[in-house]
């Protein structure tokens, strides 16, 4: 059985476990209290992790352009072969969307994001009317969203492995 | 028939007068001479500051009789800008101003009880957060007469004490940070 190639399959379960860390850092940081002591520290890990997917994710998707992609099975029928591609391609949106909209949060009065004390992302965007609020619509309800997708996802991915007892999950083991 | 005539042009004299003596003011938003800030303590540390960019309003100042005086004023919530955009995102949001449902604060005045030397309590109604409240403003004249520019100004500034329960803002701040003042300071041209 092929496998995808590692760097594939380690980037591929890297940004899972950021991205759904990421949600629940999301949902769990906006119901803490003032002065409860991750009030800070909260926002900031998301910020920096947020931005750590966004170079992941770029680089996945320039590595996702430039090689053909794997494949599917030969026992994959048209309708699966056809809605996994959709899936997926909602999944690549539906990321950069909430990382680009959560980036313009926290930019759009002109600060930028400091990362580990290190050096800083500049902020770029900073002249939509209202951009925190209109960006933090949008980088909340496409985060519901993409996690509708996700589940999908995994249903999907777990359909071939119980169901259809196929190689499709674990070549990205 | 002489004598009722002579009541009223006497009347219509003194209405006159009296209506003369009230000068009506449109606040100087275009030029922004004017500002409503808020100040609030951070953990009863320090002040924190900021303020409302987006309002308008209206005043009527009587130069015989200023307790005649009126004022009207209606500010945006949405244009809270405290210089940390998630924080005005947060200030936007359910936890204090939620300003897709109460998009508008506005005061008007009832009564205004001089103090003398310029000075002012004016009484009014401030309706912010879906909470209409009787408020006072510590008024104090600034100033008043011929702009540059063939206009005629007058300014003052107003303080007031609001606590943030009183108005359905129950998010805890801290034990310090309970109340939040606000300072308005006004310039209107005389229209």
């Amino acid at each position: 059985m092929s496998k995808y190639p590692i760097n594939t399959r380690l980037l591929h379960w890297l940004s899972a476990l950021l991205i759904i860390g990421l949600f629940f850092l999301g949902l769990w940081m906006r119901s803490l209290d003032y002065y409860s002591s991750w009030y800070q520290t909260a926002p900031n890990i998301h910020k920096q992790v947020g931005l750590l997917l966004l170079s992941i994710m770029a680089l996945r998707l320039l590595w996702r352009l430039k090689t053909p992609a794997m494949a599917p099975l030969t026992n994959h029928k048209p309708w699966e072969i056809k809605l996994s591609h959709v899936v997926h391609v909602i999944l690549y949106i539906g990321v950069f969307v909430i990382l680009i909209s959560g980036y313009l949060i926290s930019t759009a009065d002109n600060k930028g994001i400091e990362i580990l004390g290190l050096f800083e992302v500049p902020a770029l965007i900073t002249a939509i009317e209202q951009q925190e609020d209109i960006a933090g619509l949008v980088h909340e309800y496409v985060a519901y969203g993409l996690m509708a997708f996700v589940g999908l996802h995994i249903v999907g991915a777990l359909k071939h492995h119980i169901i259809d007892k196929d190689k499709t999950l674990k070549r990205m083991l | 028939m002489k004598k009722l005539i002579s009541l009223f042009a006497g009347a219509l004299l003194l209405s006159n007068a009296a209506f003369a003596e009230v000068e009506k003011y449109q606040i100087d938003v275009k030029g922004m001479h004017a500002f409503i800030e808020f100040k609030i303590k951070h953990l009863g540390y320090s002040w924190l500051k900021g303020r409302f960019n987006d309002f308008d309003g209206q005043f009527d100042y009587d130069t015989k009789n200023p307790e005649n005086s009126k004022i009207n004023v209606m500010i945006k919530t949405a244009s809270i800008d405290s210089n940390h955009a998630e924080r005005d995102k947060h200030l936007r949001g359910k936890d204090f101003l939620e300003v897709s449902k109460y998009p508008a604060a506005t005061f008007k005045s009832t009564k205004i009880i001089s103090k003398g030397k310029g000075k002012a309590d004016i009484h009014g109604v401030l309706s912010l957060h879906g909470v209409n409240k009787e408020v006072v403003l510590d008024a104090v004249e600034i100033g008043a007469g011929n702009d540059p520019w063939g206009g005629y100004r007058r300014g003052f500034s107003a303080t007031t004490m609001l606590t943030l329960k009183d108005f359905g803002i129950n998010f805890n701040l801290g034990p310090a940070s309970e109340q939040v003042e606000m300072l308005l300071h006004i310039e209107g041209v005389r229209q």
